[in-house]
C-alpha cells in the first residue's frame, strides 16, 4: 500500500462510517411503525446491516486515529460538527415513499462504490467493502423495486414519489463532490475519485426512474457541507439528541 | 490446563464445534452454517477463526460467547477467537447436512437461483415471495400457493 496521510485516511473512514451510522439510525426510526409488518422487518434488517457496516468502518477509523477510542466512542461522543456523513442521510424520513427514495439514492451509490473499494490498496478497506458489497446488492434490489412499485403505482403513490424525488434529488450531488482528501486517497489507490462514479450512477438512476414513471429534475444543484464538515442541516443535531442521550447522561454505561 | 502433550486434536475441536447450535436457528450447528473457517493450535493456545454471516447480525457476539463457553467446558483455557471478513461468508459454505436439517426444520435452504426450490412442507414449487427480508438477516419470507403455508427461505449470498 502506498503511503497515505493518516488524516486523509481517517476522514475517509469517518465519511463511510458516518453515512451508514446516520442512515442506519434514521431507518431504525421506522421500527414498529412501518405500513405493514413485512416492510417493518425489511427496514429493521436494512438498518441492522448499516449499523453492522458502521462498526467495521468506525472501528477501523478509531484504530487509525490512534487515541485508544472505540467505534462506540466515535458514534456516541462526537458532536454534530465532527460528523462527516452526506446531508442526504440525515434528512427526515418523511413518508414511507420518501424513506425508500432516500434509501434507493444511497443504495445505488453504495452498490457502485463497494465493488470498487473491494479492490482497495488498503486490505482492511477491501475486506470491509467485500463484506458490505453483498449486503448492499440485496438492499438496492429491494429499494429500486419499491421505488418502481410506488412510482408506477396509484395516482397517490406516484404523486408522493415524485415529491420525494424533487425534495431529495438536490442532496444526491454531494456524493460526487471530490476534494483534496479524495485526491490523496485516489492517488494512493485506496478509494476511487467520487466524481468518477457519477456517470454509472446517473445511468442506473435514470433507468430506475424511467421504469418508475418519475421525472428526474434537470437542475443539478447540489446541497453540500456534510462530508467535508462545513455545515450540516439542522436535522443532524436532533438525531444525535436521540442517538447519544444515554451515553451523554450515563457516560460509559454498558448493557 | 492444556499442555502440548494432552491438547485435543483439531478434529476433536471441530467435532465439539459441530455440537453448538446456531443461536437463532438451533436446528443447525455453527459448522453446518459454514462460519467456522479455521481451527488451529499455536503452542498451548487454540485459535478459532469465525466469519460473520451479515455484518450487523446480532447473533455474532452470542456465537462467540457460545464457542468460548463450549470449548472452556472441554478444558481449553487459552482460546483466541479471530474474526475474518475476507473471503466474505457465502451460503455455498453451508454443509449438505446443514441444508437437509434446515429443510426438515421448515426453512427452505438457499438456492443459486435466488428463491426456494420447493415448499419445505408439501414440496410444491408453486411459490410466491412475501418479503425480501425475514425474522433474521439471513432469511426472506415466502409462501406456498398450494398448501398456503408461509415459510422462511434462507437467502443465498
Amino acid at each position: 500500500m502506498a503511503d497515505i496521510d493518516q488524516t486523509a485516511l481517517l476522514q475517509f473512514l469517518l465519511r463511510m462510517g458516518d453515512n451508514t451510522l446516520i442512515l442506519g439510525h434514521r431507518v431504525s426510526e421506522w421500527c414498529g411503525k412501518a405500513p405493514v409488518l413485512e416492510e417493518d422487518i425489511a427496514l429493521a434488517n436494512t438498518a441492522l446491516d448499516l449499523i453492522g457496516q458502521t462498526q467495521l468502518w468506525l472501528g477501523y477509523a478509531a484504530e487509525v486515529e490512534g487515541e485508544g477510542k472505540s467505534a462506540d466512542d466515535l458514534a456516541f461522543l462526537r458532536d454534530a460538527w465532527d460528523f462527516r456523513n452526506v446531508l442526504l442521510v440525515e434528512l427526515p424520513n418523511g413518508d414511507f415513499g420518501q424513506t425508500l427514495m432516500r434509501q434507493f439514492f444511497f443504495d445505488a451509490w453504495s452498490s457502485i462504490l463497494m465493488p470498487r473499494l473491494a479492490n482497495s490498496s488498503d486490505p482492511r478497506i477491501a475486506e470491509i467493502a467485500e463484506k458490505a458489497a453483498k449486503e448492499v446488492a440485496y438492499h438496492v434490489e429491494r429499494s429500486a423495486d419499491t421505488v418502481v412499485g410506488l412510482g408506477d403505482g396509484t395516482e397517490e403513490s406516484h404523486k408522493r414519489m415524485q415529491a420525494a424525488l424533487d425534495y431529495l434529488y438536490p442532496y444526491v450531488g454531494e456524493f460526487f463532490l471530490s476534494d483534496d482528501t479524495d485526491a490523496a486517497l485516489a492517488a494512493a489507490g485506496i478509494a476511487p475519485d467520487p466524481a468518477s462514479l457519477r456517470a454509472e450512477y446517473d445511468t442506473f438512476v435514470e433507468r430506475v426512474m424511467a421504469k418508475a414513471t418519475l421525472t428526474l429534475p434537470e437542475d443539478r444543484f447540489a446541497h453540500s457541507g456534510g462530508r467535508n464538515g462545513r455545515m450540516h442541516t439542522e436535522h443532524l443535531g436532533h438525531i444525535l439528541t436521540q442517538m447519544q442521550w444515554l451515553q451523554r447522561a450515563y457516560p460509559g454505561n454498558t448493557w | 490446563m492444556v499442555t502440548a502433550m494432552q491438547r485435543p486434536s483439531t478434529e476433536q475441536v471441530w467435532h465439539w464445534l459441530n455440537e453448538i447450535p446456531d443461536p437463532e436457528i438451533p436446528a443447525i450447528s455453527l459448522t453446518d452454517l459454514g462460519i467456522i473457517r479455521d481451527v488451529a493450535w499455536a503452542g498451548d493456545t487454540l485459535t478459532v477463526t469465525v466469519t460473520p454471516t451479515y455484518s450487523g447480525c446480532p447473533a455474532t457476539s452470542l456465537i462467540n460467547f457460545e464457542i468460548e463457553t463450549a470449548l472452556r467446558a472441554h478444558g481449553i483455557d487459552k482460546l483466541t477467537l479471530k474474526r475474518q471478513l475476507s473471503p466474505a461468508w457465502t451460503t455455498d459454505w453451508m454443509t449438505e447436512e446443514g441444508r437437509a436439517k434446515l429443510e426438515a426444520y421448515g426453512i427452505a435452504p438457499p438456492q443459486p437461483a435466488g428463491g426456494p426450490k420447493a415448499c419445505p412442507r408439501c414440496q410444491s414449487d408453486n411459490l410466491e415471495r412475501l418479503s425480501q427480508f425475514g425474522s433474521t438477516p439471513c432469511k426472506a419470507q415466502w409462501r406456498c400457493r398450494d398448501c398456503l403455508e408461509p415459510f422462511d427461505y434462507f437467502k443465498c449470498i
